[in-house]
């Protein structure tokens, strides 16, 4: 499991982590009752703040992506893979809502969009 | 006494003939690393040395460990490892002969740890002090502090005048050091430093007042800078900047909103994260011409 973390991002570094393990869980990298480094580990690693990190695993258990057992630490929490895939279209929604509000933003009318869209598909990029 | 506050200040002042510390407040909770930031000349080492009882104050309350500083000072002193900025241990006498007059002071004294340090940071156990470089020093105070069990270590100024890869190895210390969930960390820099990567809280002291003392994450999620054509520095965006710095191509100002300032502006400015230290400076300078 890596952690890659940018100064010049935007994005919160606790964003950028939860991200990054969100990505790896979604991956099938870590599986249901992996257990992750505790939240003073992960810091220590890292060599930033405890709050950092720990905020990191507040948003993924509020996900679903984890649970933490006190005293025990956080695992990777058991998912049906209707979860899993469920949370897949989500992260495709997201990114064509972006790709939306892009275009609007460039002033690209809905037809030319969707045949941007059906190209691509269709290249299988 | 509240069990999640390993130090709390409340009301603090303590007045001199050219500088007051005006009513200040802030607490740290057990566990987690605090910087405590500001300019020089803010009131950064004269806070710590009322914690550290070594001045006394005119009002306010001090407690370390859930007790008043003054009346439990030596129970207090035994849980806590102090770093100057200056060596304060006696310059003719070598480490072994050093630890021999303070390990007894020490309910808890760690020979263990202390060597275990002085071979960690290369310090010689048969050289006197004052044969020692500026940054050996602070290595060899930081052994000390961290040699007696200490749950509360307090460093002013532990950075100035060390190399960048010593400052990168206490960043591992301290994180070491916090790993139990019990011990805490106070350091005050008025360099923004490396170190600040690792704190938990930020306290920022300006003019003897408190301008900030939260989350770290917090801080730099809203404070933002912003860079842009002048004609942008009207009635309707003046007010969400703190300092304002004009130059004859432009202006960078810092704000404390940055979600607000970047819709307000949208593309017409460059919005970035601010670092600590530009929000220290915007700060203190306010609106520079």
């Amino acid at each position: 499991m890596d952690i890659v973390i940018s100064n010049s991002s935007p994005d919160p570094l606790y964003e950028q982590i939860a991200k990054q393990l969100k990505n790896s869980i979604l991956k099938g990298e870590l599986t249901p009752g992996d257990l992750l480094p505790s939240i003073r580990t992960l810091a220590k690693e890292l060599q930033i703040s405890v709050i950092t990190t720990k905020r990191a695993y507040e948003e993924l258990e509020k996900e679903g992506f984890i649970e933490s057992v006190t005293g025990k630490g956080s695992y990777v929490a058991g998912q049906s893979s209707a979860i899993i895939k469920e949370k897949r279209l989500k992260i495709v929604e997201d990114k064509l809502a972006e790709a939306v509000s892009q275009s609007k933003a460039l002033g690209i009318e809905l037809e030319e969009l969707r045949e941007m869209l059906t190209l691509l598909y269709e290249e299988g990029v | 006494m509240e069990m999640g506050k390993i130090l709390e200040v409340t009301n603090l002042r303590k007045e001199y003939t050219d500088f007051i510390l005006k009513d200040i407040s802030f607490s740290l909770p057990r566990g987690f690393i605090m910087g405590f930031i500001g300019p020089n000349g803010a009131g950064k080492s004269t806070t710590i040395k009322l914690i550290m009882n070594l001045v006394r104050k005119d009002s306010g309350e001090i407690k370390v460990f859930g007790l008043d500083n003054a009346t439990h000072d030596r129970e207090i002193k035994q849980n806590i490892g102090f770093v100057y900025d200056e060596n304060h241990y006696y310059e003719e006498l070598t480490p072994d002969e050093i630890r021999s007059i303070i390990a007894p002071f020490y309910s808890r004294w760690d020979d263990e740890a202390y060597y275990g340090f002085l071979r960690y940071f290369e310090l010689p156990q048969k050289k006197k002090l004052k044969k020692f470089s500026k940054g050996m020093k602070t290595k060899f105070s930081l052994a000390v502090a961290l040699s007696h069990g200490a749950e509360l270590v307090i460093m002013d100024e532990p950075t100035s005048g060390l190399d960048p890869v010593f400052r990168r190895e206490i960043l591992d210390i301290l994180l070491e050091l916090i790993q139990d969930e019990r011990k805490s960390v106070l350091f005050s820099t008025h360099i923004t430093s490396d170190l600040d990567r690792v704190a938990d809280y930020i306290t920022f002291i300006n003019k003897g007042e408190i301008v900030f003392s939260t989350q770290r994450d917090d801080i730099l999620e809203n404070y933002g800078l912003v860079r842009g054509n002048k004609e942008l520095l009207e009635g309707t965006t003046r007010p969400f900047f703190v300092g304002i710095r004009e130059t004859s191509f432009g202006f960078e100002a810092l704000t404390r909103d940055i979600q607000k300032v970047r819709n307000l502006l949208k593309e017409r400015a460059v919005v970035e994260k601010a670092t600590l230290e530009e929000i220290m400076l915007y700060t203190v300078k306010g609106v520079v011409k």
